[in-house]
């Protein structure tokens, strides 16, 4: 069911158009993370939704209810702000309880259930603090807390992990899915760091501009980015990308990368004769020691091992760099420093994109199984 | 047992006691002066050692001050009274007015809002003078003159900028956010007013409330020209003891000690709130 929806929305500020005609929806339970640089009104998008700015055109639908000049109060909705904005002269017990305090819940109650939700964020020995009492986690999880406590029915949650150290964002990362599920309200997440909008988002929005480029779940963000730009966004290490111009010839579509003639797959065809960008995820290249049919020849100049993966780092002769990945064990064979190896380039699973405005040229009929 | 002090540390404590005595002592000496006879102020050279006397307090609390040239009576208990009465309505009708204007400067923009706000302030550019021949004109049309409301309604010219002008700042000094989150919480506007707004801007309430009572208990110009004798605060009170039988330096010193007191106490009580957390960890970034 529809929680919450946007449509036609746009706000400018003065001659600024901040987002134009933005619309989309999203279920109850269900996580929509925004990413995108910062500027790109993403922070704006949430205050609108909050009810603390005005759109200047669109509406805002909370259970199908337009709540268009409806105060924050009356909004149900929870808001973690990125700079905590937690109530100083109150303790952290007071600071999570302002929501129910505001509903004229009964104390005990109130007790009840701060008690409850500070234990499930892990803060419950702080709660007699005042906010400059505690470390930058335990305002934020304040904060957070604050947000979830009475259950609203949308979530928005502003860079939250922006403010606090390395570790925490780490176990952060992993507890937000379990609260968001438990929350079960509509959720609205705001990042500038990709991974963390590919791991918490049930659908990632990328708003570059002043609208959405894609929206989109995250597997069909990495293997159908709508353009060179999210392309290079979302993936870790990213895609390579090598300017090429498909033609066609006796075998069929071809494009000629690093010298070689390759096959492509025939739903490239209106690129024909255009300069592209040819898009290749570093799983997509496979290197082994063996010259066989095919391969390339190309110097290893240097092995990084990322958990259980490896990240490699290849030059041609011609100096073009490519950036390749492989289980770690593999990895191993190829031992350390300079040597030659031989590259595969599955070009079947190549992504096309129009040299001049980064635009995706054409995408697989179907969504590709996300590569593991 | 050899204690180290810098040069630097001693000339700094040096530079303090000389600060502290130029500003201090005259106060000192007024406090010495309240405890002599006429007599014994004027002597030369002047010696801080005497018998001290009650006399001039005695005086100022029983109203009668007993001169050369005879028996004079004097109001300086009632001056103080008036003193406290104009100050403190004044201070609380600017609090008042101000607080929520100075919110709205801070929080909004509006349409000539710069403009309004400056223009309060320009009442601090003007010499009172200026406007002072037709306010009496226009106060003994309105029957306003030498009334406490009139008095006070003049010293919001005094307090009004001091209070809207201090304590926006303090306004614009907490973050938005915070207010916003108060709103997302399920309060409504006017208690985030009161309830996040006004106690976190407290501190800068504090300082601009002391500041706008000590200019309003030092006037004189206002005071002197429309009040009358029993509507007069200290400051124009002091003026009877410039008696024909000569100046009552010993009575001036008494009554500048009592008119001082009020001042001084509520500055010391009002210190707590102006050190209060300025900086409360709030917000971080």
């Amino acid at each position: 069911m529809t929680r919450l929806e946007i449509r036609n929305l746009s706000k400018s500020f003065g001659s600024l158009r901040l987002f134009h005609d933005v619309g989309f929806a999203v279920a109850a339970g269900e996580t929509l993370a925004l990413a995108g640089p910062s500027g790109g009104g993403k922070t704006i998008l949430l205050r609108l939704i909050a009810g603390i700015m005005e759109p200047d055109e669109g509406s805002i639908l909370i259970d199908g209810k337009d709540v268009g000049g409806v105060g924050p109060e009356a909004r149900d909705v929870g808001v973690a702000f990125q700079n905590f904005a937690l109530y100083p002269h109150m303790t952290a017990f007071e600071n999570i309880a302002s929501p129910l305090r505001a509903r004229g819940t009964e104390t005990a109650r109130v007790k009840e259930r701060v008690t409850e939700v500070a234990a499930l964020l892990k803060i419950d020995h702080v709660l007699e603090n005042q906010p400059r009492e505690l470390s930058n986690g335990q305002k934020q999880r304040t904060a957070l807390a604050r947000a979830l406590i009475r259950r609203p029915k949308v979530l928005l949650l502003d860079d939250p992990l922006r403010n606090v150290d390395a570790k925490l964002r780490y176990e952060m990362r992993l507890e937000l899915p379990r609260l968001l599920a438990v929350a079960d309200c509509a959720a609205i997440y705001v990042t500038q760091d990709y991974r963390e909008a590919m791991g918490l988002g049930d659908l990632v929005g990328i708003l570059r501009a002043g609208r959405f480029e894609q929206i989109a779940p995250p597997a069909e963000i990495y293997t159908r980015p709508r353009s060179v730009e999210i392309a290079r966004l979302f993936g870790d290490p990213t895609i390579n990308l090598l300017p090429c111009r498909p033609e066609r010839t006796a075998e069929g579509l071809q494009v000629e990368i690093f010298g070689r003639p390759m096959p492509l797959p025939l739903h490239f065809a209106a690129a024909e004769g255009r300069d592209c960008l040819i898009g290749v995820r570093p799983e997509h290249v496979s290197v082994g020691l063996q010259n066989g049919p095919g391969s390339l020849p190309f110097e290893l100049n240097a092995v990084t091992p990322l958990n259980v993966r490896a990240v490699l780092f290849l030059r041609d002769a011609a100096g073009t760099e490519l950036l390749a990945t492989c289980p770690e064990d593999d990895a191993l064979a190829f031992g350390r420093g300079h040597h030659r190896v031989f590259v595969t380039i599955d070009t079947s699973r190549a992504l096309l994109f129009d040299r001049e405005n980064g635009q995706t040229l054409a995408l697989p009929a179907a969504a590709q199984p996300l590569a593991a | 047992m050899a204690s180290k002090i810098s040069g630097g540390a001693v000339l700094r404590a040096a530079a303090r006691i000389i600060v502290l005595l130029f500003f201090l002592f005259p106060i000192f000496w007024v406090f010495l002066m309240s405890f002599q006879t006429n007599q014994q102020i004027l002597r030369i050279p002047p010696s801080i050692f005497f018998t001290p006397t009650l006399e001039n307090y005695t005086a100022l609390f029983s109203g009668r001050l007993q001169t050369a040239s005879g028996s004079l009576d004097i109001a300086f208990i009632k001056n103080l009274l008036n003193s406290i009465i104009l100050s403190s309505c004044s201070v609380l009708i600017a609090l008042i007015l101000g607080v929520p204007a100075a919110y709205a400067f801070a929080r909004f923009k509006f349409r000539l809002g710069e403009n309004i706000a400056f223009t309060l302030l320009s009442f601090r550019f003007a010499p009172p003078l200026l406007v002072l021949v037709p306010l009496v004109a226009y106060f003994q049309m309105i029957g306003l003159s030498d009334t406490y409301i009139g008095l006070i309604w003049v010293y919001q010219l005094i307090c009004l900028p001091l209070i809207l002008w201090i304590v926006r700042g303090y306004f614009e000094d907490i973050s938005p956010d915070i207010e916003h989150a108060y709103r997302v919480d399920g309060h409504s506007w006017a208690k985030t007013f009161f309830k996040i707004a006004i106690p976190l801007a407290r501190p800068g309430i504090a300082a601009a409330a002391l500041l706008s009572f000590i200019f309003a208990w030092n006037n004189f110009v206002f005071a002197l020209i429309l009040a009358s004798a029993d509507k007069q605060p200290v400051t124009v009170g002091a003026l009877a003891f410039v008696t024909s039988a000569g100046i009552q330096y010993g009575i001036i010193a008494a009554a500048i000690v009592l008119s001082v007191t009020p001042t001084l106490l509520l500055a010391l009580y009002a210190q707590r709130y102006l050190v209060e957390g300025l900086s409360l960890g709030a917000v971080k970034g």
